[in-house]
Parts: structure tokens; sequence; C-alpha cells
């Protein structure tokens, strides 16, 4: 690195105004989920407290059901996420790698995919989805076709996320040099070798980056959860949040403290993979 | 290529493709469809056709919300790209640095990424622009009865265009909550590029006595170009498209989005879903606007 | 000219207009609730409670704890009278079930749904998405006229089963009341007074709370409704009226006079803001349904209400808002006779007791329920809309949701510039024939 010591502390000083500035509102609203709702909503949310205690933790835990609609949100994430990933790598790397006639206009669609927005596509989807019967699998497909199925939802996911991924992995597999390719020929590798143990090992930092984000939406997902599945049980951890709130009447620090609970899985992923951004291309392929 | 080689990445192609296009692009075709009908949203069989009428009355009888929304998008699109996007992206760049305790930055910064919705908006309406209890009245003294600043509220223009349109306070202080959560995201995507520059190219570039801002103006942000240009494209889509903020905090007059206009025809009860759909098929074409656009710049360097 | 002519697809042979239809509705609930006018029980050719067996889906938007409660009361209830049924019950959180209804009648996976009386039931039903149970209603007592008009639809069925209802009134501090010497103004003058003096007094007159635009739209309703009475504010709702009459006109001009007395940044308070306002003692009055009491456990306590007073003598004070909540049946269940089955319990005394016993916070439909643990805001809320003349459901259940968005967005503009009206009500009238005539052709 070619920075300076100078330099060094002034980044730090930069980055910890920064992170104050950007973790002020949520301490406000962290502090509200030990207190109750009668103490806040009169005293304040940077009042001192006078009550602190775990009882929010403890009802959301059981009005949200978490354990019911976490198991549901797992069940979804985790094959979306690596159907996504998956899929959209393929496609990348016939894109990138190759070129041949339908070359460009696949990446445009994938591309042009990424930038519909959910709302313009909801209805037509959803009569889609109602009329194409599936079979019968507890849990995973309760209503028999796609409308009403977790199996539904992780198709929309992947289906919608993968014009995203597909544009980021193809942009980042194009960086990689030719030669590579060139090289497994040689050495006679099938093209499935040639995706499987060289292109995607070198993809790893954008498909963490990839990772991390997508297991972030798709986690926080309501609008095709709730707009395809009609069954309350049958939805994400999403679902929990707002079951905490009341037609009239919400109580806030109940669903912050509900809402601390939920995100805790998306730091942990974001905190696990982050090594995984570093380790950068690595620098040996193209020169032996 | 082997025969099989072709029939495997025709595999590799197909399936992905058939999943996106039939899930993505059939509902959107049938969108844009829709826009020229009236339909209730039940019976099939009640899907009227009436030609541009839908059209018409967007740019006639409810205009002024139209063109309130496609300025507000803009208006996104400008904080973002002058704002939000060069934040993130100078906040990856100092992490990179290896400094002590960055992994803590990192996923402080992160936070607002991936916190839900509802939280989102409990923070920004009550916890931070609350008129009565919230931290900026707080601190500025102002949450006595009479005094207070209405922050949500608010439809002034803050700068005005014409006698209608401009931007509002209150849509200003709804960029606020945007700004914050895109900066995490520009700088998760930037770390990850910025850690794919080959190391001993930096070291190259130190040795050769330039200084920190020579060293990136020359060496490192060249190679970023990939990152670069995904970044930008991000920051279209998430202007463009913005729903999520604006909706959990009710939408005050002022700060209606594309998005929301679409949302609004097309949720429970309404009675034009093809209204609802002449919106998403005008928020479609302005999307691909910019992609064709980008994809010709794109091409046409690469030609050259 | 006129709007009317509420759109009778082509199937109903019957088409009674939708004007007339509200006015029989409203002008007979004067008979709601403890009212009389009751239907007696027809014994054949009705539902009979025991006679099904089966499985059942009940889709519920009641995510509060006691309406949850309270639904599960009457649904245990209603298994332990007739054993050969199993219902289960389908919760989805109240914003989300809203948005999502027509989602969830074409998914058509629960047989009875929670829903609303007024315009937003006879919505869906003249467009057959519901079942017709008019023989349950045949075998229903306890229930008001008033009511039984309020569930049905074009065609003169029943697509509807209430079970309970709350009002929008001025609500009051009482502690602040009697500490600072004020009464319950009974006309338009002495209620300017009293803001008058409370004004003077350090307190603001009127809390006011606009987040999400739609508490508003119950000033609006209450001053239509005295100033240009309840048949004129039926047919604004229903779009044979001009918004850009002069009598809409008068509304606005009482309002802005108003005004001054109210909180000012409405659109950016939530309602519950308001109510802390009204608890702390620096607002004296907020004109909302009387849930605000369940802001918390100290204003439960200290709060009172009063009837928004008469503006017009001619006019009186005796129309109100009284939003209706209940049942419906899809129009295909998969098990008919126990989807009627359950409607007809509902309107027992035993489910509505059932009700109360965990959700104290509404007044119950029919007139057989047991009043006796009711609480005081209860007791007067059931007094007001039995004493009334002309109720409506509030504004968005009145009329063309979309058109009630508009409503909301133009009230939400004219408390922040009123000097504006007259251009806000001449796009609203055109916005508004927009989409009556969509709904219409």
């Amino acid at each position: 690195m070619i920075s300076t010591r100078r330099s060094r502390i002034f980044a730090q000083l930069f980055l910890s105004a920064m992170v104050i500035v950007w973790i002020l509102p949520i301490a406000g609203m962290v502090v509200s989920s030990f207190r109750p709702y009668a103490e806040t909503s009169t005293q304040g949310f940077f009042s001192f407290p006078d009550t602190l205690n775990l009882d929010n933790f403890r009802d959301a835990w059981g009005r949200g059901n978490f354990v019911r609609h976490w198991t549901v949100t797992f069940i979804v994430v985790i094959p979306a996420l690596f159907l996504v990933l998956w899929f959209s790598s393929m496609v990348a790397f016939a894109v990138s790698r190759y070129s041949w006639r339908f070359n460009i206009a696949l990446l445009m669609l994938f591309t042009a995919g990424n930038l519909l927005p959910q709302q313009a596509i909801i209805i037509p989807l959803f009569e889609i989805y109602n009329r194409v019967p599936i079979p019968t699998i507890p849990l995973l497909s309760d209503s028999g076709e796609l409308r009403g199925s977790l199996i539904g939802l992780i198709l929309i996911h992947v289906a919608f996320q993968s014009g995203f991924c597909t544009f980021v992995l193809s942009n980042y597999m194009k960086t990689l040099p030719k030669e590579l390719n060139e090289a497994a020929m040689v050495d006679g590798a099938s093209l499935w070798r040639q995706y499987w143990q060289i292109i995607l090992p070198l993809t790893r930092p954008a498909l963490a980056a990839l990772a991390t984000l997508e297991f972030a939406w798709i986690y926080n997902d309501y609008f095709w959860a709730v707009a395809l599945i009609q069954k309350g049980d049958n939805l994400p951890i999403t679902s929990s949040l707002r079951n905490l709130s009341g037609e009239f009447f919400t109580d806030d620090n109940l669903v912050a403290a509900g809402s601390l609970m939920v995100v805790i899985p998306t730091v942990l992923i974001y905190i696990a993979l982050r090594k995984q951004f570093i380790s950068g291309l690595s620098v040996g392929a193209s020169k032996g | 290529m082997t025969g099989r080689d072709r029939r495997v990445l025709v595999a590799m192609v197909g399936v992905p493709t058939f999943l996106h296009v039939s899930l993505i692009w059939v509902p959107a075709i049938f969108s844009l469809g829709l826009s020229f009908t009236k339909w209730n949203g039940f019976s099939l069989s009640r899907i009227s056709w009436r030609g541009l009428k839908n059209y018409q009355q967007i740019f006639t009888v409810f205009e002024k919300d139209f063109y309130e929304a496609v300025l507000n998008n803009l208006w996104v699109l400008f904080f973002l790209f002058v704002i939000a996007t060069p934040l993130g992206m100078f906040i990856a760049y100092l992490l990179d640095k290896n400094l002590r305790g960055t992994t803590i930055y990192q996923s402080l910064l992160y936070f607002p990424v991936v916190l839900s919705l509802a939280v989102v908006g409990f923070i920004w309406k009550s916890v931070i622009y609350s008129p009565r209890q919230g931290l900026l009245n707080t601190a500025l003294g102002r949450t006595a009865e009479g005094n207070q600043i209405d922050w949500l509220g608010n439809s002034d223009f803050v700068i005005q265009l014409t006698e209608n349109y401009g931007l509002s306070r209150n849509f200003l202080a709804l960029i606020a909550p945007l700004i914050w959560q895109h900066v995490g995201y520009i700088m998760v995507l930037y770390l990850a590029g910025l850690k794919s520059v080959d190391p001993s190219m930096r070291e190259a570039a130190g040795i050769d006595g330039a200084t920190e801002w020579q060293a990136f103006r020359k060496v490192i942000a060249p190679s970023l170009r990939p990152v670069n240009v995904v970044i930008m494209v991000i920051t279209v889509i998430t202007g463009l498209r913005v729903f999520d903020i604006v909706d959990v905090l009710n939408n005050p007059t002022g700060t209606d989005v594309l998005s929301l206009l679409v949302t609004e025809a097309t949720s429970g009860e309404s009675s034009n879903l093809g209204r609802g759909s002449a919106y998403a098929t005008i928020l479609l074409a302005l999307c691909f606007a910019f992609v064709v656009w980008y994809l010709r710049s794109t091409f046409k360097e690469e030609e050259a | 000219m006129s709007n009317s002519g509420y759109p009778a697809p082509s199937e109903w042979s019957a088409h009674i207009s939708r004007r007339s239809l509200l006015k029989g509705s409203v002008a007979a609930a004067a008979t709601v609730a403890l009212g009389g006018g009751v239907l007696a029980a027809c014994g054949d050719g009705g539902v009979a409670l025991g006679s099904s067996s089966g499985a059942l889906t009940i889709g519920s938007n009641a995510s509060d704890a006691a309406p949850q409660a309270g639904l599960k009361a009457i649904v245990d209830a209603f298994m332990a009278q007739n054993s050969e049924i199993s219902a289960t019950i389908n919760t989805l959180d109240h914003n989300t079930y809203q948005e999502n209804i027509t989602n969830i009648l074409k998914a058509g996976e629960d047989d009875v749904l929670a829903w609303f009386a007024g315009f937003r039931n006879k919505f869906f039903a003249d467009q057959g998405q519901l079942g017709d149970i008019s023989d349950v209603w045949d075998s229903v007592s306890g229930l008001g006229e008033g009511f039984k008009t309020a569930s049905t639809a074009s065609d003169g069925k029943q697509y509807f089963m209430p079970t309970s209802y709350y009002t929008w009134a001025v609500n009051y501090n009482k502690d602040v009341f009697s500490e600072m010497g004020y009464t319950e103004p009974q006309t338009m003058d002495e209620l300017k007074a009293l803001a008058g003096r409370m004004q003077s007094d350090g307190i603001t007159p009127f809390a006011f709370a606009n987040d999400g635009k739609w508490p508003i739209m119950g000033t609006f309703d209450i001053l239509n409704m005295r100033i240009n009475g309840y048949d004129f504010h039926v047919d604004l709702m229903g779009g044979d009226e001009s918004w850009t009459d002069a009598r809409v006109k008068n509304v606005f001009t009482a309002w802005e006079e108003l005004l001054p007395f109210h909180q000012e940044g409405a659109n950016g308070r939530t309602w519950q803001e308001g109510a802390q306002a009204l608890q702390d003692g620096t607002a004296g009055m907020h004109l909302l349904g009387t849930f605000e009491a369940s802001h918390s456990e100290e204003l439960a306590d200290k709060m009172d209400f009063f009837n928004f007073p008469e503006i017009d003598s001619s006019v009186g004070a005796s129309a109100l808002d009284a939003p209706i909540d209940g049942f419906q049946m899809i129009a295909d269940p998969s098990n008919p006779a126990a989807a009627k089955e359950l409607l007809l319990f509902m309107s027992t005394k035993e489910a509505q007791n059932a009700y109360l016993s965990e959700d104290p916070s509404v007044v119950a439909s029919s007139s057989e329920a047991d009043t006796s643990t009711y609480n005081a805001l209860q007791k007067k809320s059931a007094e007001f809309a039995n004493a009334a003349t002309g109720i409506s459901q509030f504004l968005d259940r009145d009329t063309i949701p979309d058109f009630a968005g508009k409503c909301g967005d133009m009230f939400a503009e004219f408390i922040e510039d009123p000097s504006k009206v007259d251009g806000l009500l001449t796009d609203l009238e055109d916005q508004k024939v927009a989409i009556f005539d969509d709904f219409n052709s």
C-alpha cells in the first residue's frame, strides 16, 4: 500500500465520524427496543430510560411466531440463493467467454430484465401462477399450484434476481484473461470443467459480494411473498414484523425488538463472506 | 467445440433463460398489453380494450401526479449520483486500506442496507422526524406545541421550478434515508471491485514515487472501469425503481414516485388495473431507454 | 348527468340504484345495535346451527392481539356447538390483507373472509366475487334492519354479516375538561367559543394528525353531514354530486375557519402523537374514532367524547360515521354449508359475547349481545349509533377506493394551503369523473 501514515489517520477519523452519524438513527431505535412503549411515547426516544428489559424481545418472538416464519424463510432463501448464483454464473460464463450469434442479445435481455420493477409484472405473474399446477408437497407446495407455494416463491426470486447477477458477473468475468480458456482447451478440459474448476473459482470476490447482497434482498423480501402466498403461516420472516403492527395501534418498540432479531442473519452472512471479497485475483494464472 | 460441449452450453444458457423469460418477460409483455385495456382484476372476460385512453388520462386528468412523480425520480437520481454513490466509493476506498476495526466500520455502514423496512420506517418517521419526540426537533429545541418543524408533512418547495413542481421539503427529508441505505450498498460492491485490482500494479505505482491521488487516477481507477460501470447502472436502477422508503413513510403529499403510482393503481380494490399497467409501462420504457443507451455506448467502446 | 346507475353487470336482473340503497340502509340504521326493528328468526328455509360438517378456512385481518383472540374465541365457541366442523383461521396483517384482497379472492383458499360493510362490500358482491347469504339472513335474529340494508348489494341479496362497529366523534381528556371547567359544546358557536378559551389557556384546541392521509377524512365527513345533510353526503360519495358545487365549497370554507384552532403540521404527525397530545393535555380535543383510547391505558381511563355539534339547526347533529366490520363468503367456497353456518353463528349472542370477552374496544352488532361488560366508551358509542338518523361508513369505505385515495390527497394539500381550494376541487372533480366513468362503464 502506498498510503502514508497521515492518510491512514485521516481515514480512521473520517470513518469514525461517518459511522457515528450513520448509526445515530439506529441508536434511538435500539435503546427503545429495551423499553416499554408507554414510556417512550410520553418521554421520547432519547430520554433517560427508567425501565430496561427484554420483554419486547420475548413478546416479539412469540407474537411474531418467529420459529415458523424463520423456517419458511430459510427454506426459500437458501435454495434461491444457490440457484440464482449458479444460473447467473452459467449465463455470464457463456456470454463473456464465447462469441456467438445471440451473445449480445442475451446479455441485453438479462441486463434489461434487471431493470423491470416488481410492480410492473405482478398482475400477469399472479394470473400465470394461479393456473400452473405442480405436485403437492407438504410445506413446499401446499396449494398444488405455483401460486401459494414456496417453490413458486423460490422460482420468482431466481428469475427476478438473475438479471442483476448475470449483469454483474458477466462484467466481472470479462476482466479475466482470455488466455485461461486457451490454456484449458489445450489441456483438453471440457466446457463444464472450464466453467466449474477454472472460471468460477476466480469469480469468487464477485460471487461473495453478490451472495451477501442477494441473501439480504431475498431474505428481506415482502412483496413477492405476500402477493403470491395467501396463507399467513407460509409467509417468511418479514411478515412476522408486519404482524406486530396493528390496524390502528403499533407498538414501535416491539417492532424494533423484532427487527433487531430479524436482522442478525444478514449481518452474520456479511461478516462471514467479507473475507471472500478480499481474496482477489490469483495473480499466477496468466503467468505460468 | 465438441458436440457434447455445445449441448452443455445450450443447457447452461437455456434453463436460466427460460426461467427468466417466462417469469419476468412474459408478464412484462402482458402488462404492456393490459395498459391498453380496462380491467377490474377479476374475470378475464371482463378485460375491455380502450386503446390509448389510459395514457391520455395519465397525461391530462392525473397529470399532476405523473409529472410530480417523474420529477421526484429525477431528484433521487441526482442525489444518488452527486452524494450517495461517490460517498460509498470513497468509503470503500478508505476501508480498502485494511485499517484496524475495518470489520466494525463495514458492518455498521452495511447495517442500513439489510435492516427490515418496517423498522427503517419507524426509525425515520418516529425516531428522527417526529415533530414532538424526534431527534431533529429535540436537538433543535423545537418540540413545543406550535413550534414544531414538520419534516415529513410540509411540502413547500425548497427548489421551485414552476408553480406546481419542484423539490419539496419533505421529499428532501425522504432522500436522507435513501442515501443512508445506498452508501452501504455501493460500498459493498466497490469493495469487491477494489479488491480485484492487481496488487502488483499498485506496488509498481508506489515505486514510481507517485502520490496517492496520482496512483489512484492513473493506475487504480482505470482498472476499476468495469466496477464503475456496474455501480453507475445500479445507481440508475435504484433511482428509477425507488419505492420502499417512500411507501413505508406513508407517501406524504408531494412525494409521489413512479413505482408508487403503479402500486396505487394496481393494489387491492383498484377499479382499473389498465391504468396501473400504463404507469408500469411508462416506468419500463424509461428503464429501457437507459439500458439501450448504456449498452450501445458500451458496445461502441468495445468495438473501438 | 348523474353517475348513479351503479354498475349492474348484465348477469344481475334487479338493478337498484345505489343512491336509494344507501339512503335506505342508513336512514334505517337508527335501529342499529340496541335498537328495535329486529328481524325475527324465520325458522324454515334458512340455515340451521349444527347442521353441517367438514373443514372450513377463515381469512382474517385481525393481526392485533385482542381482535385475534376475539376471533379465536368465536371460532372455538363455533366448534364447541358443532363438533363435526373443523375451522382454521388464516391471519394476515391488517394492511397486507387489504392491499392484497383481490389476490386473496382469486386464490380462493379461504371460505369466509373478514371485511367491511358499505361500498367496499358491494364492490365485490356486484362483481360476482361473493356468495349470496340471504338464506343465512332469513335465520338471523338480533340484527336491526339497518344492518341488513348495509349488507345488501345491488341485486337485493345479502352478501355480508356484520359483527361489530365503532364510532367517530370529538374525543377529549376528561381530567383537563373538569380541571379547566370546560363543557361539551352543543352548537358550532359554543365550539368556537370553547376553542377560543382553550387557546387563551395555552392549550391547542384540536389535535390534528394526518399521517397516512386518512384521519382527516373524518373531519370532512362530519362537516359535510352537518352543513349539507346526510343525504347530500351520500350522493357526493356516490359520485352523484359535483365537488365544484357551492355546497361542497361551503364545507371547505367552514373547515378553513376552524383550521387556526388545529395543531399545525398535521401531515407529518401520526394519530398516536395526536393521542399523546390529548393525554398530556397539550391539546384539548381530537376528532377521531374511539380507537384512540387504545393508545395507552392512561388515555383509555381519561378519554370521553361528544358528538360534533350542529352547525345548521335545520340539519341537526344526528348523522355520524360508524364503520361496520364483519365477514363475507366467497363465491365458490369449498364448504358452503359450513361457511353459512359459521356466518349465522357469528350473528348470535354467543358468538358476539365470546368476541367481546377478548376485545372490548368495539360495539357488537347484535342487539342481544351482553352489554353489561361494556365500558363507558362502548356504552356511549352504542347510544350514539342508536340515536343517529344517518350512519355512514367513513369516506374510504363509502366510495370507490381509488377515488378515496384522491380525496385523501386533496385534503392533505388543502390543509397545507387552503387558498388553493378552488383549483384543488376542480382537479378532484375531473378525477372523480374519470374514475366513476371507468367504474360504471
